[in-house]
């Protein structure tokens, strides 16, 4: 389609930073018993720890030369990743960014505003590193020029009755502008939600975020956009949280008011999405980033055979015997040995892990330096690609869907494991399931 | 010499396997287990065999005309056209059992033991009176009928005590008899018990007697005891150095009381044992691991499966990676699919099965 004279062209070529949030220690909970030993985003995936494949996405647009992590995770924590990622791409500059204290997710990114805005950027991209997707930043940049747009949201369908659990954008269909937005509604709004990158003209972002700032301090605690039903529990969340009024997040706080004054459009994804919660949610996020990595004819990805049912991701460190038969959407870490007649589905096997003859592990994770006896089972349940949860009804109790071996834990020859949950450095002796051993 | 064996109904307890063949002619320890019974029936003399039964399925008939022939020995069939309990089949078959005067065995189809039938008459004969009743010593006696003995006499019953709640004796009745045709008088022809009726008026004459019985004993009548009883044969055979289980210096085996007949295939890598048989033709992939199993007749196991406490039924297939265990019994002619997990599954005949059975049910 032919473009009118857009009507805000600055001189010169535009300039985009990206942002990438990453959080910190006491948010990821939900990712135990991972996350008691490795910070959720460095948390590998697909062969790549998870802010890599956000990274990744970024590098591929040509006008990106430099990216902040922001977070409240220790500065130490981020350094090799930083260290790789200038070494794999030269032309981009990575910093990370730590707040003291929590901020939320708009209030760090006011926080930092000077040190993004060296340089005057005229766009930024704000990537939330617990989303697993194709990160469709080309196609929202070009949607933001269309538009000529002060602010693009990736969103994405979910089935009816799990959209309440999301942001809910209400657009109208033609012109693709955002016309409501409501972070998880108790009614049904839409089930078109929000994926959780954005592109934001800096313009429009930062005084949006002030604005929101000074409305907290005149009327303090009052959180978003309270109905007389939600106006107790907004209040409540606040405290409960112990969070300060600083706390400003983008999706509560911010968003709601771009719909109603600003140019805001959504980008609709028709590609993968899916959330990166809890531990288990890292089996379906491994099988869909592996999925894109083969459609792409990924040289890093296992050739396929009789015994490789693509996509199969080996680390070259790995000793993979070869009567195992391995896939799909397996990745195989660093110097991990699996013998003979093994057979591993769906499933992510960390560094230094071992998997003896014969044994079983499908739909789950065996943590880092973790022992799978010979003939042992180790068990989780496939859960439909639609729904957005990790859970399964077990004789009427949720239990985890996908197994989980915590760092160095150890299933004996012949045992059987199903939909647990194992913290680290326990040994398993005896057949389990739906269990979280301690 | 005579025998009666009481073969009765369709024996719905070992279901699924006995939807494809009458229970005397499901293998254990890789032979029908009516054939364990004709053949220490014949070890010991015995002659005329009578089975007592209210059905006559076909394939019955044709196998155990070739037993009569390789063993000498002839075989009736006395159907009864209605149930009789477990006595009015003697009197049913009474121109048989009492055509002359010597004393005939009644044994019960379910029961496998080391038949002591020799000793047993023997026995008999010495004490001279009208019955004797192989009793087999039990842990837990409060489940079963107890016998009580005469006091001061080793062997003369003086009553039997239904389920007793406090100790009296730890004998049961083993379902292993031989009696005087003269007991027949005492039988008449209608439904009724030789526990319940015949037995205790023979005690109020004090004609009746019990023989220990040394050994395994062990009512297969259900697939969980199947699974026991077979343990219990193979360790018999283990203990007697028998020729019929794979020496322990195979490198498969594990833990031994392993039988496998010499048509099988075992694949590499495999460990097998303690307590498996692997039927005519069967055929196992590598790296299997079985324990505490019955796989019969064509039946394959595929590569890696895993596989305990489960009867695995003729022609049936394991998939690769699956695990069968807690008393999973496969009819005939199942398939279970790769990397399927089966707990206490029980697999009608000709079906497949693509998803885990987590908990144990029917699948019909």
């Amino acid at each position: 389609m032919s473009l009118d004279v857009p009507l805000r062209q600055k001189p010169g070529p535009s300039s985009t930073k990206a942002i990438i949030l990453v959080g910190g220690p006491s948010r990821g909970t939900r990712f135990r018993p991972l996350s008691l030993d490795v910070p959720k985003p460095l948390f590998e995936v697909a062969g790549h720890p998870i802010v890599e494949h956000c990274f990744r996405a970024i590098a591929k647009l040509p006008e990106i030369r430099e990216v902040f992590i922001i977070g409240y995770y220790d500065e130490s924590v981020f350094r090799d990743f930083i260290k790789d990622a200038s070494h794999t791409f030269p032309g981009i500059a990575v910093k990370y960014l730590r707040e003291y204290q929590a901020l939320g997710t708009a209030g760090g990114l006011y926080h930092f505003r000077d040190a993004i805005m060296k340089g005057r950027p005229d766009r930024i991209f704000v990537l939330n590193a617990d989303v697993c997707c194709s990160f469709p930043l080309g196609q929202m940049l070009r949607l933001f020029e269309e538009k000529n747009a002060e602010a693009v949201i990736l969103g994405t369908r979910v089935p009816e009755d799990v959209a309440t659990n999301f942001g809910c954008i209400v657009t109208d269909s033609h012109t693709k502008r955002v016309l409501h937005y409501v972070e998880k509604p108790e009614s049904r709004i839409s089930n078109l939600i929000n994926c959780g990158v954005y592109l934001f003209d800096t313009e429009c972002i930062f005084p949006a975020i002030r604005t929101a700032i000074k409305r907290r301090t005149d009327r303090p605690r009052l959180v978003s956009y309270p109905s007389s039903e939600n106006l107790e529990t907004s209040f409540f969340a606040d405290e409960e949280d112990g969070e300060k009024n600083e706390v400003i997040r983008l999706e509560q706080d911010i968003l709601s008011d771009l719909a109603d004054s600003r140019q805001f459009f959504v980008l609709e994804t028709k590609d993968f999405w899916r959330q990166i919660k809890t531990a288990g949610s890292a089996v379906p996020a491994n099988a869909l980033y592996l999925t894109k990595a083969f459609q792409s004819q990924s040289e890093e990805l296992a050739k396929p055979s009789a015994t490789i049912l693509p996509p199969v991701y080996i680390h070259p460190s790995a000793t993979v015997d070869p009567t195992a038969k391995l896939g799909p959407n397996v990745s195989i870490g660093p110097r991990v040995n699996i013998g003979p007649g093994v057979r591993i589905k769906e499933a992510i096997v960390l560094e230094d892990a071992e998997i003896k003859h014969d044994a079983c592990v499908l739909y789950s994770i065996i943590g880092w330096g973790s022992k799978v006896g010979a003939w042992a089972r180790v068990e989780g349940t496939p859960t439909p690609v639609t729904t957005h949860s990790t859970t399964v009804v077990r004789n009427g109790v949720k239990v985890q869907s996908i197994t989980i071996l915590g760092k160095e834990c150890g299933v004996a020859d012949e045992v059987r494991v199903q939909n647990c949950i194992c913290l680290p450095y326990k040994e398993l002796k005896k057949d389990v399931s739906n269990e979280i051993i301690m | 010499m005579k025998a009666l064996i009481l073969v009765g109904g369709f024996g719905t307890r070992l279901r699924p396997l006995t939807l494809t063949l009458p229970k005397p002619l499901v293998e254990f320890g890789n032979k029908p287990m009516i054939l364990h019974q004709i053949q220490a029936l014949a070890a010991a003399g015995v002659t005329d065999i009578v089975l007592a039964v209210n059905y006559r399925p076909e394939v019955m008939t044709e196998k155990l005309k070739k037993y009569e022939k390789e063993y000498n020995v002839r075989i009736e069939f006395s159907v009864e056209t209605e149930p009789l309990g477990t006595a009015g089949p003697l009197k049913l078959a009474e121109k048989i059992l009492g055509k002359d005067d010597a004393p005939f065995f009644v044994l019960n189809s379910d029961v496998i033991c080391d038949y002591p039938f020799a000793e047993l008459a023997a026995f008999h004969k010495q004490h001279g009176d009208e019955g004797t009743i192989v009793v087999t010593k039990v842990e837990e006696p409060s489940k079963y009928g107890v016998v009580v003995h005469k006091p001061g006499h080793a062997s003369r019953i003086d009553r039997f005590v239904e389920k007793p709640i406090e100790f009296v004796g730890n004998r049961i009745n083993a379902g292993l008899y031989i009696l005087n045709p003269s007991v027949l008088e005492r039988i008449e022809l209608r439904p009724t018990s030789i526990e319940q009726e015949t037995f205790p008026s023979m005690v109020r004459d004090n004609q009746l007697h019990s023989f220990d019985l040394e050994g395994y004993w062990m009512d297969v009548g259900q697939p969980k005891d199947f699974l026991a009883g077979t343990c219990l044969y193979l360790s018999d055979l283990s203990k007697k150095g028998s020729k019929l289980l794979v020496p322990t210096s195979e490198p498969y085996v594990y833990g031994g009381n392993v039988m496998i007949d010499s048509t099988a295939k075992i694949g590499k890598n495999c460990r097998i044992g303690p307590n498996v048989t692997i039927g005519k033709g069967v055929v196992i992939g590598d790296g299997v691991r079985l324990q505490r199993c019955v796989l019969l007749e064509s039946s394959k196991v595929r590569d890696h499966a895993w596989i305990k406490s489960t009867i695995v039924g003729w022609n049936s297939t394991v998939g690769r990676w699956a695990r069968l265990e807690n008393v999973t019994v496969l009819g005939d002619d199942v398939t279970i699919g790769d990397e399927i997990y089966v707990n206490g599954g029980s697999i009608l005949p000709h079906k497949t099965i693509k998803e885990n059975v987590d908990s144990p049910r029917v699948i019909m």
